[in-house]
């Protein structure tokens, strides 16, 4: 097995998290000796269904929303796709409009919906990252078009951490008798979450990005909403998701939520530190900061610097013991530049360099001052290295070119 | 590793897992979940503690390990199965294997036709996503099993049509545990191109399963019923001839693009250990469990009016069903507390609703009502199965007494003949 080097310093949070010892401790009873199906009557059956109904009081009270709204899924992917087919699936020949910075879960379900008949449309950002407001109404105004059933908006943003005004955004869409999902799977333990609030029809959150554990997820659903579900069988979740329940990683996303709410201060305020020493020296090295001027997670910083290629980069901190992203962990495979960058409008070769820190503040897990004095003093000596090479590469290319 | 885990080591675990305090009833429905076996879960946690890495991320060590865990244990689950590592596609359990087949490549190839054969005793995660194909524009034929729960071939291969492009039949039933012939079916729908799709989540660990050798396309597979934790499964996709199948959850693209979503690395680590376990001792297992299954079965077959569900020869032998005749069977349930069974399907026993796999076998509502799944696993002994035997005994007659019906049945009245006045 290869196996981490524990003395390795995790930035890489808004890909996944280290799970809180106290979501494991309740997790424990159910992973070992609990057998129970939480659909069967029997004294195992009922234990393993209180769990998993105090789990789903326990996420409902962290969101602002009634336990009867909460179905759990197994991941936020799950959740996005069960939103997208699941409300505009009860509203044929209508038109989907999604965020040009959506997470490919969103995206992708949405594009799958045109072999059925639907079509979608694409709204821009501004170089800040935030929703373009005027594209928006312009897009749920034209009357030509078939009526929009669904506008989809993430709360947060994975790679900029940049805060959209998603109450906002709702009241638009409402406005035009369309239905809002958010997907909320990045603000969740970072900034209050309050699905009232918001004004959402539904809304998307997971487990494994805020110290839980992978496997659980849920979409938050106002109930008055027709929702098709996305998997049928046993009649799991009043008919809305069968399955049978993952019940350990329930109650642990139900802690996980608790916690969410009772850490938000401290994490708040931990990674804010952390993120502001980190950026002062980014900006110092010449870094190009992306979406810093509009409100972010505190956790969450998004750069490049110039003619220094981000996977280059990352590997090159990788091996010093730095785990970061070059993008979001799904696209971090492909060598395409950001599409968050690009709907920005970054430049693809600027963007083709970005780098994203995220930092963690759980029980154990904590990222602290020295690790990032550590990270910018390699950074620095990385980035060294890489131009005199990138250098040196300049040079035979300037006399290949010559002797062509 | 937390100090809860540090206290807890593999020994209490297993004590734990198979202990039963004074007021815990003896577990025998190990067909709706299984406990966790210790040996996996301690696999597990440090899957969930110390290599919590996101197995998609590939820019850091924390990635490639939880990808390197994953990928072993996608070659445990190739092997029980007798597949290739790259035909097993990872989903959150069977209800979603099943989801996938059948919508996947019922959408795939639905230029072929939009016929679809299934059997009236398939489980709801089946017969659920055939009917929503039915909403979508398929048409759909769900057989009738005969009386001991197995398909007449000559009806599978009757209700063939030339639009016909996907069969699903499932290998053991969760209710009866009768095994189908899915040989027999599998080279039916290879001569008429139909696509087959096999639900084995109660087959692993209780059947030899060999995908080298079978003419299955599609294969459902869960680590719950097989001693792997809740929240994983997986479905089989042939490669040679290879299917296709339309992905049913979209995103990053992981699993080929088949099935998007981050990979719940220490539940995976779960099932692949859970099936690894299974293929080491499931042929010594199996021997035990046949052995308490007829004990069981013996025992109760001495209470009079009992009437097994389903064929004996052709079936697990971690299942037996029984129905106890003149008992109704919610005042059953109540009176044998002390052990924990299932009166259906545990998808279904929230409903009042007799057992639906009961009905198709052609029994009545009452019989169906009666009827008690008693499933035996892993950690059942022969203590709990004699405890089983003594109070259903006591308890059956203790109902019959109460029962008029017992007393005319009893006195010789055939109660089917009998003109109830109306109220």
């Amino acid at each position: 097995m290869i196996s981490p080097n524990m003395s390795n310093v995790y930035f890489d949070n808004n890909s996944t998290t280290a799970l809180d010892e106290r979501v494991l401790d309740a997790m424990l009873p159910f992973m070992t000796m609990q057998q129970g199906n939480a659909t069967s009557r029997h004294v195992y059956g009922r234990t393993v269904r209180d769990a998993v109904e105090q789990a789903r009081e326990q996420v409902a009270n962290a969101v602002g929303a009634y336990p009867s709204q909460v179905v759990f899924t197994a991941s936020g992917t799950e959740a996005n796709n069960f939103a997208i087919s699941g409300i505009a699936g009860n509203l044929p020949n209508s038109q989907i409009v999604v965020s040009s910075i959506e997470h490919p879960c969103v995206t992708r379900p949405t594009f799958a919906m045109q072999k059925l008949g639907y079509k979608t449309k694409i709204v821009g950002v501004d170089s800040n990252g935030l929703l373009d407001l005027v594209h928006l109404e312009s897009i749920l105004k034209n009357q030509d078009a078939n009526p929009t059933s669904l506008v989809s908006v993430m709360s947060v943003n994975n790679e900029t951490g940049v805060i959209q005004n998603i109450s906002k955004i709702a009241e638009i869409v409402k406005s035009y008798k369309a239905y809002m999902h958010t997907d909320a799977v990045q603000s969740l333990g970072k900034i209050p979450v309050d699905f009232a609030g918001l004004n959402v029809s539904a809304m998307t959150i997971s487990s494994h990005k805020i110290y839980g554990p992978q496997g659980a997820g849920a979409l938050i659903v106002d109930k008055r909403i027709d929702i098709a579900p996305l998997l049928h069988g046993g009649g799991q979740e009043k008919g809305l998701r069968s399955g049978t329940e993952n019940v350990a990683a329930i109650v642990g996303f139900g802690v996980a939520c608790d916690l969410s709410v009772s850490e938000l201060t401290r994490r708040f305020s931990a990674t804010n530190a952390l993120r502001d020493h980190l950026e002062k020296g980014l900006v110092q090295m010449g870094a190009v900061m992306f979406g810093n001027k509009a409100a972010r997670i505190t956790n969450t910083s998004f750069f490049a610097f110039p003619n220094i290629e981000g996977e280059t980069l990352v590997m090159a901190l990788d091996r010093k013991g730095f785990a970061v992203a070059s993008g979001s962990a799904c696209s971090s495979d492909s060598r395409e530049p950001s599409h968050v960058l690009l709907a920005m409008g970054i430049s693809p070769d600027v963007a083709r360099g970005a780098i994203r820190v995220s930092f963690g503040a759980n029980q154990k897990h904590t990222n602290t001052i020295e690790q990032v004095d550590q990270f910018l003093v390699t950074l620095k000596q990385e980035l060294q290295r890489l131009k005199q090479m990138t250098g040196v590469q300049f040079d035979t290319s300037a006399n290949n070119t010559k002797a062509a | 590793m937390s100090a809860v885990l540090e206290n807890l080591d593999l020994e209490t675990k297993v004590e734990l897992a198979t202990h039963h305090a004074e007021r815990d009833p003896i577990y025998l429905d190990y067909s709706a979940t299984t406990p966790v076996d210790p040996r996996v879960a301690a696999k597990m946690i440090p899957f969930i503690t110390e290599y919590f890495g996101n197995p998609a991320s590939r820019s850091h060590p924390y990635g490639w390990t939880a990808e390197k865990a994953v990928e072993n244990a996608r070659e445990e689950v190739a092997k029980l199965v007798g597949a290739d590592p790259r035909e097993i596609v990872w989903t959150s359990g069977a209800t979603e294997s099943n989801n996938l087949a059948i919508k996947g490549a019922a959408n795939f190839y639905s230029a072929k036709g939009k016929h679809i054969i299934t059997v009236a005793t398939e489980h709801k995660a089946v017969i659920d996503a055939v009917r929503e194909l039915e909403r979508l524009g398929f048409a759909a034929t769900y057989l009738e099993p005969e009386p001991d729960g197995l398909l007449d071939i000559e009806k599978f291969k009757a209700a063939i049509r030339p639009d016909t492009v996907l069969a699903s039949v499932m290998l053991v039933n969760n209710e009866i545990g009768v095994i189908q012939d899915i040989t027999a079916i599998g080279n039916i729908c290879r001569e008429n191109k139909i696509i087959f799709h096999v639900d084995a989540a109660q087959a692993t660990g209780k059947v030899d399963i060999d995908l080298d050798n079978l003419p299955v396309d599609l294969m459902s597979f869960c680590a719950h019923k097989t001693y792997g934790p809740k929240g994983i499964g997986a479905l089989y996709v042939r490669r040679k001839p290879r299917i296709r199948i339309e992905a049913q959850m979209h995103g990053g693209g992981h699993e080929r693009g088949m099935r998007s979503g981050t990979l719940a690395t220490h539940q995976i680590v779960g099932m692949g250990e859970a099936f690894k376990i299974a293929r080491e001792e499931m042929a010594v297992e199996n021997v035990k469990i046949r052995k308490l299954r007829d004990k069981l079965l013996h025992g109760l077959q001495e209470i009079e009016e009992t009437y097994v569900n389903g064929d004996l020869e052709h079936r697990v032998p971690h299942n037996l069903n029984i129905s106890f005749n003149y008992v109704e069977g919610e005042s059953l349930i109540m009176a044998i507390k002390d052990i924990a069974v299932s009166s259906g399907s545990a998808c279904t026993s929230a409903s009042l609703e007799p057992s639906y796999v009961l009905r198709a076998l052609g029994r009545s509502d009452e019989l169906a009502h009666s009827s008690i799944r008693f499933s035996i696993g892993r950690f059942t002994t022969e203590a709990d199965v004699d405890y089983t035997i003594q109070l259903l005994k006591s308890k059956v007659d203790k109902l019959r007494e109460l029962s008029p019906l017992w007393d005319m049945f009893k006195d010789g009245i055939d109660i089917s003949k009998v003109q109830w006045a109306a109220h």
